[in-house]
C-alpha cells in the first residue's frame, strides 16, 4: 500500500470516529435535555443535504462535462419544491406530524385506509429503487479511494466498500434504532448528518475556489473558459431538461431518505420556512462551481480521464494532497450520510410494513399480549438496516461496478417518483381510492422496470423472458430516459385516476382520506370507533410492549386525568383509542398499529357492517319518531272526535230532558181532557148529543195516547235488537208510495210524482216500507212551512240500489241540526203542530236498516229532503235469516 | 363607529398574511417559468446561460427568504372570523 492509501485509510477512519463521537455526544446532550439546537432550522436545513449524495458530489461535474448546464436540473427540482413549501411540502409535513407518519410507505398506507398492501408495494418499490443507489455510494467510495491511491479500483475496492458498508450499518444501527417513536428524533444521526453537510459543502467550495482562483485565473477568466469548453457549448435538450427538472422535484418528495429527514424528522413549521430558502441556497452553493471545475478539468487533465472524479483528480494533479483529501472526505461524507439515512428509512419501512405484519399474523391474537413487540421491532429494524447495507454491497459485487452503475442515479429517481401521483393525489383529492393507488403504483412500477431498470441492468438488450424491449414504445427513439419517464408517470397517473374514479372506497379509506385531505383545517380525527371489547388494561399492556412502560403509563395517566378519573385507568373512548393508535403508529406504522389495536379490541375497528349498523340505528330512530308523530296525529284526531261526540251527547241529553217534559206534557194533555170530560159525563144531566160529543173527545184522546205509546214501544223493540218478523213479498214500489200518500198526505200538500219512474219491482216488506214512507210524507205535511207546501217524490235506480227521495219546498233543516234528526227523542221545534213524539225518523232509520237500506238527509235541495236507499233485492238477505 | 378601528386593523393584518400565502404559492410557478426558460432555447449556452440560471436561482431564493420569515412567524392560519375578508 502506498503512503497515499495509508493516509486515506487513516483519514477515513478518523473521520468515521469523529462522526461516531459527534453522534454519541449529541445523544448524551439530548438525554441531558440540552439538545434544542438539533431542532433548530439550521440543523434541519443541513440535514436535508442528504439529497446531495456522492453521485451529486462527484457525478455533477461529470454530468456537466458530458451535458453542460443540464446537471443543474438535479438541484433546480428540489429548489422548486422548497420555495413552494407553503403549497405542498408544508401540507405533507403537517399531515405527517398529525398522523405520526414514520415513512413514505406509511403515509401512503395510512392515507388509503391503513392498507397493508400499499405499504408493502411502496416498501418494495423503495427497496428496489434504493438498493442500486446504495451500491453506487459504496462504489464511489471505492473508486475515489482508488483514484486517490492511484490503484486499480476493482477487486480491493469492492472489499473496501464492504468494510464501509459494515461500518455504516453499525452506525445506523447504533444511532438509528435507539427509539421507535417517529416523534423522537434520531438526535445522533441528525447531528452527524449536519456535520457531514458542512464538510461536503466546504470541500466542494474549497475545490471550486481553488479551481477558479488558483487554476482558472479569476472569475471572469474562468467564465471565458466555460464558454470555450464543450461544457459551455453543449446546448440544452428541452425534453431532457423538463423531464429531469420534474424528476428531481418528485424524487425530493418521494425518496425514502428525503422523506425521513424532511417530513419524519421535521421539528417545526418555522424550520420548514427557513429551509425553504436556506436549502436552495445550499444547493446553489453546491452547484456554483460545478461548471468551472468541469471546464477546467477538461482543459487541464489528459484526455480520457474520468470527469466523474475531477473533484478529486484536479487537486491531485496539481499536487494539492491536502485539498484532495478534503475532497475525498467530502465525497465520503456524501456517501455515508446517504447510506445511513436510506438504511434507517428503508429499515423502518421493511420492519413496519413487511416483517411486523407477518410476525403478527403468525402469532395471531396472542402476539400483542405475550411477546415483547418492542424488542422484536427494534431487532427487525436492526436486521433490516444490516440487510439493506448488505444488499447494496451485494449489488455492487454482482454488477461489478463500472459504467452501468453511473446511470442508476436518474433511474432510481424515476423509480421512486412513481410514488408521487399516489402520494400527492391522496393528499389533495378525497376521491383517490386504495385500488386506484395500487393500480397507479403497480403500473408505474412495471413500466419503469421494463423501460428503465432492466435495460440498465443488462445493457445488451431486452432479457429473453420479455417479449420485447422498450424500443417498441413510441417516443423512445428520441431519449430513452425521457420516454420512460413520460410513459411510466403518464400511465401511472392514468391508472391511478381511472381506477380511483371507477372504484368505491371502504369506510376506513373515506375516514382517512378526509383526515389527510383536510389536514390543514383540523388535526382532529373525525369519528373513530372504539373497539367494543377492548379493556383499558389490555390496551395498556399492548401499548407498553411497543412504546415502553413509562411513556405508555404517562399517556394513560394523562388521559385518565383529562377524563377526571384521577389515579385510575381511563375510559376507553373512541377519541382515546384513536389517539393511542396514532401514538403506536409513530412507532410501528399506521397499518400495524391499527392491526394491533384491532386484535386487542377483537376486530372492533370500523367495518362496513358497523357503519351499516349505525346507519340502521339512526334510520330506526327516524322511523320511530315518525311513528310517534303519526300516533300523535291520531291522538289529536281521536280527541277531536271525542269532543264532537261529547258535544252531541250533551245536546242529546238536553233534548232528552226537553223530550221528557214534552212527553209528560203530551201524555198529560189528553189525560187531563179525558179526566175532565169523564167527570162531566159522570155528573149526568146531559143531552145525548153532548154525551156523544164528550165520549168522542175521550175516545180521540185515548187513540192519541195509544199511538204515542205504540211509537215508544216500537222504538224500544227495534232498538233492543229483537228479531223483527218481516213479511217479504214481491211488490211494486208505486203501490207502496200510493199507499203512503193516500194515508198521510192531507189535501193542503201538493204531491208531485212521476208514476212511470216508480214502476220498480221490489222484494220487501210492503207494510214496513210504507211505514217509512208515511213517516216521511207526514213529516213534510207537518213541518213544511211554505205558503203552498209541495212534496216531490223522485225515484232513481243505481247499481243494485233503488233511491226514493222525498223533497219538500220548505225551509229545510239547519246544518247544525242535521246530525241529530235521526236520533230518537229529537224534535227540532217545540211547536204544538208536531203531533209525534220525535221518534219518527229514528224508527224510519231502524226499519230501513232492517230492510237492508238507509235513510239519509240530502242537503242542498232547497227544502228538507230525505233519501231512502233500498237494495233492489231488498228483504232477501233479511228474509233468509 | 368608535369600536371599529380594532377589528379593521386585525382584518387588515389577516388580509396581509393571506396575500403573503398567495405570493408563496405563486413563487414556485414563477420558479418553473424561470427554470424552464433554458428549455425553450431563449437562453444562450455557455456563460450567458450559466449567469442567467444562477441569477434567477439567487433571485428566487431571495424572494423565498423575504416571504418565509413573515409566513413562518404568523404560524397558524388567522382565526375563522377573518375568513370573509379574503
Amino acid at each position: 500500500m502506498t503512503g497515499g492509501a495509508n493516509l486515506l485509510v487513516a483519514a477515513a477512519l478518523g473521520y468515521a470516529c469523529l462522526l461516531f463521537a459527534v453522534a454519541a455526544f449529541a445523544e448524551a446532550r439530548a438525554r441531558a435535555g440540552r439538545a434544542a439546537w438539533v431542532r433548530s432550522p439550521l440543523v434541519y436545513t443541513l440535514s436535508l443535504s442528504v439529497y446531495c449524495t456522492a453521485w451529486t458530489f462527484y457525478g455533477a461535474v461529470g454530468y456537466a462535462a458530458r451535458s453542460g448546464l443540464e446537471f443543474a436540473t438535479i438541484y433546480l427540482g428540489p429548489t422548486l419544491v422548497l420555495i413552494g413549501w407553503w403549497a405542498l411540502l408544508r401540507r405533507i409535513v403537517q399531515t405527517g406530524r398529525a398522523q405520526r407518519i414514520t415513512s413514505v410507505a406509511d403515509l401512503v398506507s395510512s392515507r388509503y385506509g391503513k392498507s397493508p398492501l400499499l405499504g408493502v408495494m411502496v416498501t418494495a418499490l423503495a427497496v428496489i429503487g434504493t438498493t442500486p443507489y446504495i451500491a453506487l455510494q459504496l462504489q464511489s467510495v471505492a473508486v475515489s479511494a482508488a483514484a486517490f491511491a492511484g490503484a486499480d479500483p476493482v477487486g480491493g475496492g469492492v472489499a473496501g466498500a464492504g468494510l464501509v458498508a459494515a461500518g455504516l450499518a453499525a452506525f445506523a444501527i447504533l444511532f438509528g434504532t435507539r427509539s421507535l417513536d417517529a416523534g423522537e428524533r434520531h438526535t445522533g444521526v441528525v447531528a452527524a448528518i449536519a456535520l457531514e453537510a458542512v464538510v461536503k459543502l466546504v470541500a466542494l467550495v474549497a475545490v471550486g475556489a481553488f479551481v477558479v482562483w488558483g487554476l482558472g485565473g479569476g472569475a471572469a477568466a474562468t467564465l471565458a473558459r466555460v464558454d470555450a469548453s464543450p461544457v459551455g457549448r453543449t446546448p440544452v435538450d428541452p425534453a431532457r431538461w423538463t423531464a429531469i427538472l420534474f424528476l428531481a422535484g418528485a424524487a425530493f418528495l418521494c425518496l425514502p431518505r428525503m422523506f425521513q429527514v424532511a417530513v419524519v424528522e421535521a421539528p417545526s413549521e418555522r424550520a420548514l420556512g427557513v429551509a425553504s430558502w436556506a436549502f436552495p441556497l445550499y444547493l446553489l452553493a453546491m452547484s456554483l462551481f460545478v461548471m468551472p471545475i468541469a471546464a477546467v478539468g477538461l482543459d487541464r487533465l489528459p484526455a480520457g480521464s474520468n470527469p466523474d472524479l475531477f473533484v478529486l483528480t484536479l487537486p491531485l494533479a496539481e499536487g494539492r494532497e491536502g485539498l484532495a483529501l478534503l475532497a475525498f472526505i467530502g465525497g465520503f461524507s456524501s456517501a455515508t450520510s446517504m447510506v445511513v439515512v436510506a438504511a434507517i428509512a428503508l429499515a423502518t419501512m421493511v420492519s413496519n410494513h413487511v416483517v411486523l405484519p407477518l410476525w403478527l399474523r403468525t402469532r395471531r391474537r396472542g402476539a400483542t399480549m405475550a411477546g415483547d413487540v418492542r424488542s422484536v421491532t427494534i431487532l427487525t429494524r436492526r436486521l433490516a438496516i444490516a440487510g439493506v447495507a448488505a444488499l447494496g454491497w451485494l449489488y455492487l459485487r454482482v454488477s461489478g461496478g463500472g459504467g452501468a452503475l453511473a446511470a442508476i442515479g436518474l433511474i432510481s429517481f424515476a423509480g421512486v417518483a412513481q410514488i408521487l401521483p399516489t402520494m400527492v393525489g391522496g393528499l389533495l383529492w378525497r376521491g383517490a381510492t386504495r385500488w386506484g393507488a395500487a393500480a397507479g403504483l403497480g403500473t408505474g412500477f412495471a413500466v419503469w422496470t421494463w423501460m428503465l431498470l432492466l435495460p440498465a441492468l443488462d445493457p445488451g438488450g431486452a432479457p429473453s423472458f420479455l417479449f420485447a424491449g422498450p424500443e417498441v414504445m413510441p417516443l423512445v427513439g428520441g431519449d430513452p430516459l425521457v420516454a420512460a419517464i413520460a410513459w411510466s408517470i403518464g400511465l401511472n397517473l392514468a391508472a391511478f385516476t381511472g381506477v380511483s374514479l371507477a372504484t368505491f372506497p371502504s369506510p376506513m379509506e373515506r375516514l382517512q382520506g378526509a383526515q389527510f385531505v383536510l389536514a390543514l383545517e383540523s388535526g382532529r380525527a373525525a369519528g373513530a370507533f372504539a373497539p367494543a371489547a377492548a379493556g383499558a388494561e389490555d390496551l395498556l399492556v399492548m401499548a407498553q410492549r411497543i412504546m415502553g412502560g413509562p411513556q405508555t403509563q404517562a399517556l394513560f395517566a394523562a388521559e385518565a386525568a383529562r377524563q377526571g378519573a384521577a389515579g385510575g385507568l381511563p375510559e376507553i373512548t373512541p377519541e382515546f383509542v384513536d389517539r393511542l393508535e396514532r401514538e403506536l403508529a409513530g412507532s410501528v406504522g399506521a397499518a400495524t398499529a391499527h392491526a394491533m389495536v384491532e386484535q386487542v379490541g377483537g376486530g372492533g375497528a370500523v367495518t362496513a357492517g358497523q357503519l351499516m349498523a349505525v346507519a340502521d340505528e339512526s334510520a330506526q330512530l327516524r322511523e320511530y319518531s315518525a311513528r310517534l308523530e303519526a300516533q300523535g296525529d291520531e291522538l289529536r284526531l281521536a280527541a277531536r272526535r271525542l269532543e264532537e261526540a261529547n258535544e252531541k251527547l250533551t245536546r242529546l241529553g238536553e233534548q232528552k230532558d226537553a223530550f221528557l217534559g214534552q212527553v209528560s206534557h203530551e201524555l198529560r194533555t189528553p189525560m187531563t181532557s179525558i179526566r175532565a170530560f169523564s167527570e162531566i159525563l159522570r155528573g149526568g144531566d146531559l143531552s145525548p148529543e153532548e154525551r156523544a160529543r164528550y165520549a168522542g173527545v175521550i175516545h180521540d184522546e185515548g187513540v192519541r195516547l195509544t199511538r204515542l205509546l205504540d211509537d215508544l214501544l216500537e222504538m224500544s223493540v227495534l232498538e233492543s235488537g229483537q228479531q223483527v218478523a218481516l213479511r217479504t213479498e214481491p211488490v211494486l214500489l208505486r203501490d207502496v208510495i200510493d199507499r203512503a200518500v193516500r194515508s198521510a198526505a192531507p189535501g193542503t200538500l201538493r204531491v208531485i210524482r212521476d208514476r212511470d219512474e216508480e214502476e220498480v219491482a221490489l222484494v220487501t216488506d210492503p207494510g214496513r216500507l210504507a211505514q217509512v214512507f208515511i213517516n216521511l210524507v207526514s213529516n213534510a205535511a207537518k213541518y213544511c212551512d211554505a205558503a203552498a207546501p209541495a212534496l216531490r217524490i223522485e225515484v232513481a235506480r243505481g247499481a243494485g240500489v233503488v233511491e226514493v227521495v222525498f223533497a219538500d219546498n220548505g225551509a229545510g233543516i239547519a246544518p247544525e241540526d242535521r246530525a241529530v234528526i235521526f236520533e230518537k227523542f229529537s224534535r227540532l221545534s217545540d211547536s204544538a203542530s208536531a203531533g209525534g213524539a220525535g221518534l219518527g225518523l229514528a224508527i224510519c232509520r231502524e226499519i230501513a236498516a232492517r230492510l237492508g237500506g238507509t235513510v239519509d238527509y240530502v242537503p242542498g235541495r232547497g227544502g228538507a229532503a230525505f233519501r231512502v236507499a233500498l237494495p233492489e233485492a231488498a228483504g232477501h238477505a233479511r228474509a233468509a235469516e | 363607529m368608535a369600536g371599529r378601528p380594532g377589528p379593521v386593523f386585525l382584518a387588515r393584518r389577516g388580509y396581509r398574511r393571506r396575500r403573503l400565502g398567495d405570493a408563496a404559492r405563486v413563487l414556485p410557478v414563477l420558479g418553473v417559468a424561470l427554470f424552464l426558460l433554458p428549455a425553450t432555447g431563449a437562453v444562450p449556452a455557455g456563460q450567458g446561460g450559466y449567469l442567467y440560471l444562477f441569477g434567477a436561482w439567487a433571485a428566487l431564493i431571495a424572494l423565498a427568504a423575504a416571504l418565509a420569515g413573515p409566513l413562518a412567524r404568523g404560524g397558524e392560519e388567522p382565526p375563522a372570523g377573518d375568513r370573509p375578508e379574503t
